[in-house]
């Protein structure tokens, strides 16, 4: 099986081992958790770096955990193009952020962001342009936040 | 960006006080040449674009927040109104996303079958892509052959699927059914005509003055900006970065046929068009090859648990009936985990990112949709060009609307 972002892990163990707070993998698919206030550094890094160069954010999105004291976790994809490495990078927030916006290394992250925010809340530090994507501009909820009914009536 | 520009939902016509020549007007949401329904403000200095607000949302039907309340088969219909032009694609694809999650190994016949879907519904979207950009330039002659073929390529998947469009051809573990050798026949039918084709639809267009004049050096990415943007498909492969899933990452069995990835330098319009020409002629490659070494055996899996029992053991035999029962009404668990697997469609790299806490249905599954990523791409492209380019640049990316909302 491949061991997919063992790479981008390694390499931020070996780099900035401090920014890691947890790590783990399923189906041969790595990923590790990050302190959000070292994602910026983390990414510049994973983005710059030859040895890892991940290239491409693939996509950005989050997943709600309304139990947990830090409800908010939004999940990266990146991947290197040169080493045909995939890698999940997350970062937990409270309920409406803030996470550092990664449109200043990818400029993929504008609209995947803005679809994050439109879809759970959660506010983009720094996002250039941080409006409703999908939804309505006067729409008031979030709906991919679990306490979102699917029917209502 | 321009500060001054509305970039809220109510922009409406406006004239600038200051020089008459500069408009803000709206194009879409239903306007012929958004393939969709694609809402875009423009600022227009004269002919000129200036700046380009692309309003999403109008197909938005809340895919993703769907699947958290169906279980993982339900779900498979959902996919074939996401890229409506090349469902059996997004039908491969989730099932894949699901069968890693479950870790669960398909037989061969049904890998091929699956490469088959997968290459057919290329062919049929690249059709379609091609007929509705030369129309949007003008050039209406292409448009009847292309959809002629096109007729051709949906009646072989009606036959296949009984459905022209809601094809949900896949299952967790299988396919709906095994394919017929009479419907093998009329496939090979289909793709031993479909080069002469192609061939045909680049004598209309590939030296055509006109074409070459609308699309040469216009609408031009250079490879690290597609790369930035997160372009994939054939538009990135046209800005020079032959990044190709089915390459990289193969799955089904695509490390068993032979096939190039076209790529283009200039990564304008004329490149993603010559792309998806050779992309065809590719996947009619491809097609040859399964078609030749299609392998005998089973097409499902054999767990009663995840693949529905064959309908006369079901009304003969009380245990089928029990697992039918089950999966149907139930659904099957999966453990508990997180995958993202993502295939080759043909807008670009399609992927599932489905987190399992070990329930019948998803906890969250993401589309990660490669129109949409694309799409993201059209004000860099369009600004500083005419505005009949627009209609141009909006036809060479091949968004469909149904996958950028979902």
């Amino acid at each position: 099986m491949t061991q997919d972002g063992k790479l981008g892990v390694d390499w931020i163990q070996t780099n900035h081992p401090e920014a890691i707070l947890s790590r783990g993998e399923y189906a041969g698919q790595h990923w590790v958790q990050l302190d959000a206030q070292s994602l910026v550094d983390v990414c510049h890094g994973l983005h710059g770096d030859p040895d890892t160069a991940y290239s491409l954010l693939v996509d950005v999105t989050a997943v709600h955990w309304p139990n947990d004291p830090q409800p908010m976790e939004v999940v990266y994809h990146l991947y290197s193009v040169e080493k045909n490495d995939r890698l999940r990078i997350k970062v937990r927030c409270g309920d409406e952020g803030p996470v550092p916006t990664l449109s200043g290394i990818w400029r993929s992250a504008d609209w995947n962001e803005r679809e994050t925010y439109d879809m759970f809340g959660i506010r983009f530090d720094g996002h250039p342009d941080l409006r409703r994507i999908l939804m309505p501009d006067d729409y008031t909820d979030f709906p991919l936040r679990k306490e979102f009914p699917l029917y209502r009536g | 960006m321009d500060p001054t520009m509305d970039r809220s939902m109510d922009a409406t016509f406006q004239r600038s006080p200051e020089d008459p020549d500069i408009v803000t007007v709206n194009m879409g949401p239903s306007h012929p040449a958004t393939h969709g329904v694609l809402r875009l403000v423009l600022k227009l200095d004269g002919e000129r674009v200036r700046e380009c607000v692309p309003h999403l949302g109008y197909l938005h039907r809340g895919m993703e927040k769907i699947a958290e309340n169906r279980t993982y088969l339900q779900f498979i219909p959902y996919t074939d109104r996401m890229d409506y032009l090349s469902p059996l694609a997004a039908n491969v694809g989730i099932v894949l996303a699901i069968e890693q999650l479950l870790d669960l190994e398909v037989p061969e016949r049904c890998s091929a079958i699956r490469v088959i879907c997968c290459e057919l519904a290329r062919l049929g979207s690249h059709l379609l892509w091609l007929g509705t950009h030369a129309l949007d330039l003008g050039a209406a002659t292409v448009f009847f052959h292309t959809f002629k073929d096109r007729e051709w390529h949906y009646d072989l998947v009606e036959d296949l699927t009984g459905a022209r469009l809601t094809t949900s051809f896949t299952r967790v573990g299988g396919m709906m059914h095994d394919v017929d050798k009479k419907w093998l026949g009329r496939l090979r039918e289909f793709i031993d005509a479909m080069p002469g084709r192609v061939d045909e639809f680049e004598s209309l267009l590939t030296t055509n003055g006109i074409w070459l004049k609308r699309t040469q050096g216009v609408g031009a990415i250079t490879r690290e900006d597609a790369i930035a943007f997160g372009m994939t498909g054939p538009s990135l492969r046209a800005a020079g970065e032959p990044y190709d899933v089915r390459k990289q990452r193969p799955y089904c069995g695509y490390e068993n046929y032979e096939f190039e990835v076209p790529t283009g330098s200039e990564g304008d319009i004329y490149d993603r068009y010559l792309v998806r020409l050779e992309e065809m002629r590719q996947s009619v490659r491809i097609l040859r090859q399964v078609l030749d070494n299609l392998p005998d055996g089973p097409v499902n899996v054999d767990d009663p648990k995840i693949f529905l029992p064959a309908k006369k053991r079901v009304l003969t035999r009380m245990e089928e009936l029990i697992h039918q029962f089950m999966i149907v009404t139930e659904g099957f668990e999966c453990p508990a985990g997180e995958v993202y697997h993502s295939t080759e469609v043909p807008k670009g790299e399609l992927g599932f990112y489905i987190v399992s806490t070990g329930e019948r249905s998803p906890y969250r599954l993401r589309i990660r949709s490669p129109s949409f990523n694309n799409l993201a791409t059209l004000p860099h492209l369009v600004e500083g060009g005419l505005v009949a380019d627009v209609v141009a640049n909006i036809a060479s990316l091949d968004p469909v609307m149904g996958e950028v909302d979902r």
